[in-house]
């Protein structure tokens, strides 16, 4: 298991060695996600009354779709160096791969939101601590990154797929977004999440097992195909 | 007793969507031999070392390694194979040491360190391993390639193409290499094009065709000029 463990983290280590030499990915993410919340500020009036129930849900979809540049990056960055293979052919088992794969695209994609929340909360003119705010997007965003990489790795030979990613993952990952930006919300109105949200805490840890040990199963062959 | 091949291979068949790549192929090879394989375009000599490297499953067909079928858990026998393939598999924003490091530890390497820097001298980059990828030309890459192949003292090489972008001193210095490796003990199994490099150092050589096997004879068996005009029959004009 510590083996297993191991092989998996590397992968996540090379992945994030790469971005931080090339910062193909972060830059693209982080640039997109800035640059819509900074339209929805200009294109939404957001008024001091209603700005606590819009907030989470536009964070929400900001980091859902700088996440699936992401998550698409990844991969396509894989297939064009045709390294792919190369952990294909190594004595790692499949599932290890996977588990590489989701730990860096949550990194990636905790780290985007790292730089995104203060802007958008200085522009929002909204504040939450920080503490209980982590548990929701550290749940929303790994189930993101477990439902997207498996999804990633399907469409990459397709070439449809920058639409087609998109198009697997939105509706499977409806839930999540719901039961996340509930949650967020909670905590942007500075009420207790444990009181008030646990139900929907519930149902980011059991999508978030569920659909992990899915993935962990079915990618073996998903690589292969 | 026949000594048991390293590599048997029994009535594969590989199909893509409709479309056959392999069809009822049969070989073996035995430990320490070198079996080069020869076969125009589409003949599906890279589909036939995918199946040996485990990259892909056979649609029919039987792969024994060492005696043991290859049935659904391949991921042991890959510490046997090492392949020099069409890409790379490095990772153009790594140095070249960072490259080599990351695969010993994948394959379980014990003391990495050593290792990368004799074979990093062994392909002549050692002054080059801290180097990013992405710096090095076609050549180098090929060379670090054939280092990533080797980190884990493979039983089998299986090579596709092997001297694709490498000049003629480095060819040489790459078929000393191949022929070394064959006198240690390993075995390989090399796809090419190329007459001259095909025949140099192999034992036997095998002519794959539209997906099944039409040739195959010891080296020594035939003279050059009748390898060439097999090779002519089967493959066509060597370019």
């Amino acid at each position: 298991m510590r083996g297993y463990l191991r092989k998996a983290w590397l992968i996540a280590w090379k992945d994030l060695l790469s971005e931080w030499r090339s910062r193909e990915v972060f830059g693209v993410m982080a640039v997109f996600a800035l640059l819509t919340i900074l339209i929805f500020n200009f294109a939404l009036d957001v008024a001091p009354l209603n700005r606590l129930e819009l907030a989470p849900g536009l964070l929400w979809v900001t980091f859902i779709f700088a996440g699936l540049l992401g998550l698409n990056r990844s991969f396509v960055r894989e297939r064009d160096q045709g390294s792919l293979e190369g952990l294909m052919l190594a004595p790692v088992d499949r599932s290890a791969i996977y588990l590489g794969k989701v730990i860096g695209n949550t990194l990636f994609i905790l780290s985007v939101e790292a730089v995104t929340l203060p802007l958008f909360a200085a522009l929002f003119d909204v504040s939450a601590p920080v503490g209980p705010l982590a548990v929701p997007l550290l749940l929303g965003t790994v189930g993101f990154a477990v439902i997207g990489t498996v999804f990633a790795a399907i469409s990459v030979n397709t070439r449809l797929r920058d639409v087609l990613l998109p198009i697997l993952v939105l509706p499977i990952f409806v839930p999540v977004v719901i039961a996340a930006v509930k949650a967020s919300a909670t905590v942007f109105a500075r009420r207790s999440l444990l009181e008030e949200s646990r139900h929907w805490l519930g149902l980011l840890l059991t999508f978030d097992v569920l659909f992990f040990t899915l993935a962990l199963l079915l990618f073996d062959a998903v690589l292969e195909e | 007793m026949t000594p048991t091949p390293l590599i048997e291979v029994r009535n594969l068949h590989k199909t893509f969507g409709l479309r056959p790549a392999l069809r009822g192929v049969s070989l073996s090879v035995a430990k320490g031999e070198w079996l080069t394989l020869f076969g125009p375009n589409g003949a599906g000599k890279t589909t036939l070392i995918n199946v040996l490297a485990t990259l892909t499953r056979p649609t029919r067909g039987e792969v024994r390694l060492q005696g043991h079928p290859l049935t659904s858990d391949w991921t042991d026998a890959r510490r046997y194979i090492g392949l020099v393939g069409h890409r790379s598999f490095l990772y153009p924003d790594l140095t070249a040491a960072e490259n080599l490091h990351f695969f010993a530890r994948l394959y379980d390497v014990s003391a990495p360190e050593k290792r990368v820097r004799a074979l990093a001298e062994t392909v002549g980059l050692a002054e080059r391993l801290q180097d990013p990828v992405r710096t090095f030309s076609r050549g180098m890459v090929q060379r670090l390639t054939i280092a990533r192949a080797l980190l884990h003292d493979p039983l089998i090489l299986l090579l596709d193409e092997p001297y694709t972008g490498l000049d003629a001193a480095a060819s040489e210095w790459l078929s000393d290499l191949l022929a070394d490796m064959v006198r240690q003990g390993r075995t390989i199994l090399m796809a090419t094009h190329n007459l001259e490099h095909g025949l140099a150092f192999c034992h036997r050589a095998v002519i794959l065709r539209r997906g099944r096997l039409v040739f195959e004879a010891r080296r020594d068996d035939l003279s050059p000029d009748e390898w060439r005009a097999v090779y002519r029959q089967h493959v066509g004009e060597q370019r």
